[in-house]
């Protein structure tokens, strides 16, 4: 029967939230990796048992988890991150240079071909790619060794490369966002890499259209129509139809464009969804929770709350914390900083909260199995 | 044999007990006892030193006989009372309620 299954990271273990494809009735699994931060869990498009699971901690540091069985059981696979080549800087916040130090995988992207193929965002910023289910990982060089790596600089949270977009269509292009350097394209399988910022406007950095230096919070594509990008930026919504040629601006008429999440409806390439906050220190909009649709490709928005708190709501909704399912009323999820997740089954018109109190959210990822 | 005191986190990591037994060949030092307990509990590597340099984690300290052992060479030998099994080897981590 088909079904849903939600994949909750959170900052003390990871959840596992079920249901048939009527999604009224929910189980809940966990927690797994109980007092561990679980930063990301995807499981492969090519076989949705295969779930890959970033559990980290300040104390020990890095490991990774591999399940065969859609998450009821789990084994370690390989932690050991060593950046390629000679040692390389990069600016610290002072401006300094700093060597790269591994501090944690953000961000885990299996293949859509091979389940044991896997790639890793990790921090500080790089990409790294398992071809044997996450025993052993390799890095990208390419990337940080680009003609721009020395310039980049961590944005608050960190260097962390948080964002990975494969091309569906596997002609080797590969699409990743750094915070606080931008989003960089490969189109040879991640060998070499050049800077996908042209268009993006960051009042906040000394050269607001540097080629280098922008917080992209997160990017989306759907998969359908690889060459048309979706980015939250730290502020502004853009888009660009052009393969990250060229961005523009789609903030339109949002109360506010500042966020994390983005994601694109799985069905209506041109319908978007972000959930705006008012600033980057104020993670709310006047104490009501709303996520706002676009159905043109962006610029009109619409506020979508029914189902959802309008008053005395202060949460926050991460990059990673925003996943869509694609049963043929599409689903849409979110995990908040207050840990809720929030689930609508009819395309963002109405919600409902699947689980209220799991530790603070920080990433879902949706498995729609058939 | 040695005895290995474990805090809660590493034993969810490893699903070893509070307290794990381990034998070493030679004279017992921290780096044969580490190397031992990562190789019985392969969830553990990389948990307490860190996996590229091999440095001990800096939330993490080894005591054993009421002194703290973690700034000493790890090719030392051990306190006889570890070694003979008389007294745990402790891995203690920097304490946090969050």
């Amino acid at each position: 029967m088909a079904g849903v299954r939600v994949l909750v990271g959170t900052r003390k273990g990871a959840f596992i939230l079920s249901s048939d494809e009527r999604r009224r009735q929910w189980s809940i699994a966990g927690p797994h990796f109980a007092g561990w931060e679980i930063y990301h869990m995807k499981g492969s498009p090519v076989d949705p048992d295969r779930i890959y699971a970033s559990q980290s901690s300040p104390w020990f540091g890095q490991h990774l988890e591999r399940s065969i069985d859609g998450g009821i059981t789990w084994d370690p696979v390989g932690n050991e991150f060593a950046y390629d080549g000679a040692a390389m800087t990069h600016q610290w916040y002072d401006g300094t240079p700093r060597p790269w130090e591994f501090k944690r995988v953000w961000h885990l992207e299996p293949s859509d071909l091979d389940p044991d193929e896997v790639y890793a965002g990790v921090e500080d910023a790089a990409l790294f790619k398992s071809k044997d289910g996450g025993l052993t990982w390799k890095e990208l060089a390419g990337l940080r060794n680009s003609k721009t790596g020395s310039s980049w600089q961590p944005g608050a949270g960190g260097m962390c490369l948080h964002t990975i977009v494969l091309d569906p269509k596997s002609n080797g292009q590969i699409f990743v966002a750094i915070s606080a350097a931008g989003v960089f394209r490969s189109d040879d399988e991640g060998e070499t890499w050049k800077p996908a910022n042209k268009g993006l406007v960051s009042n906040y950095i000394p050269d607001p259209t540097a080629e280098v230096g922008h917080c992209v919070h997160k990017i989306a594509m759907h998969k359908s129509r690889p060459e048309v990008l979706f980015m939250q930026k730290h502020w502004d919504v853009m888009r660009s139809d052009d393969s990250g040629e060229n961005w523009y601006e789609i903030s339109g008429d949002l109360p506010t464009d500042f966020g994390f999440a983005i994601d694109v409806h799985a069905h209506e390439p041109e319908t978007i969804y972000v959930i705006p906050i008012k600033s980057d220190s104020e993670h709310f909009v006047d104490g009501s929770l709303k996520v706002f649709r676009s159905k043109t490709g962006g610029f009109e928005w619409e506020p979508l709350g029914k189902g959802l708190p309008q008053s005395n709501c202060y949460v926050n909704v991460l990059r990673d914390a925003m996943a869509v399912d694609s049963l043929d009323s599409c689903g849409i999820y979110f995990g908040t900083s207050g840990g809720q997740v929030y689930a609508s089954s009819d395309s963002g018109d109405s919600w409902e909260a699947i689980v209220r109190d799991l530790p603070p959210v920080l990433s879902i990822e949706v498995q729609t199995l058939k | 044999m040695i005895r290995v005191r474990l805090p809660d986190h590493l034993r969810s990591l490893s699903g070893a007990e509070r307290e794990v037994e381990l034998s070493v060949n030679g004279k017992p030092t921290q780096q044969l006892v580490l190397d031992a307990l990562e190789l019985r509990f392969p969830a553990l590597k990389g948990a307490l030193r860190d996996p590229q340099t091999t440095r001990r984690r800096p939330f993490v300290r080894f005591f054993a006989c009421g002194e703290d052992l973690s700034h000493q060479p790890m090719d030392l030998p051990l306190p006889l009372a570890v070694a003979n099994g008389d007294e745990p080897f402790l891995v203690i981590v920097a304490i946090a309620g969050g």
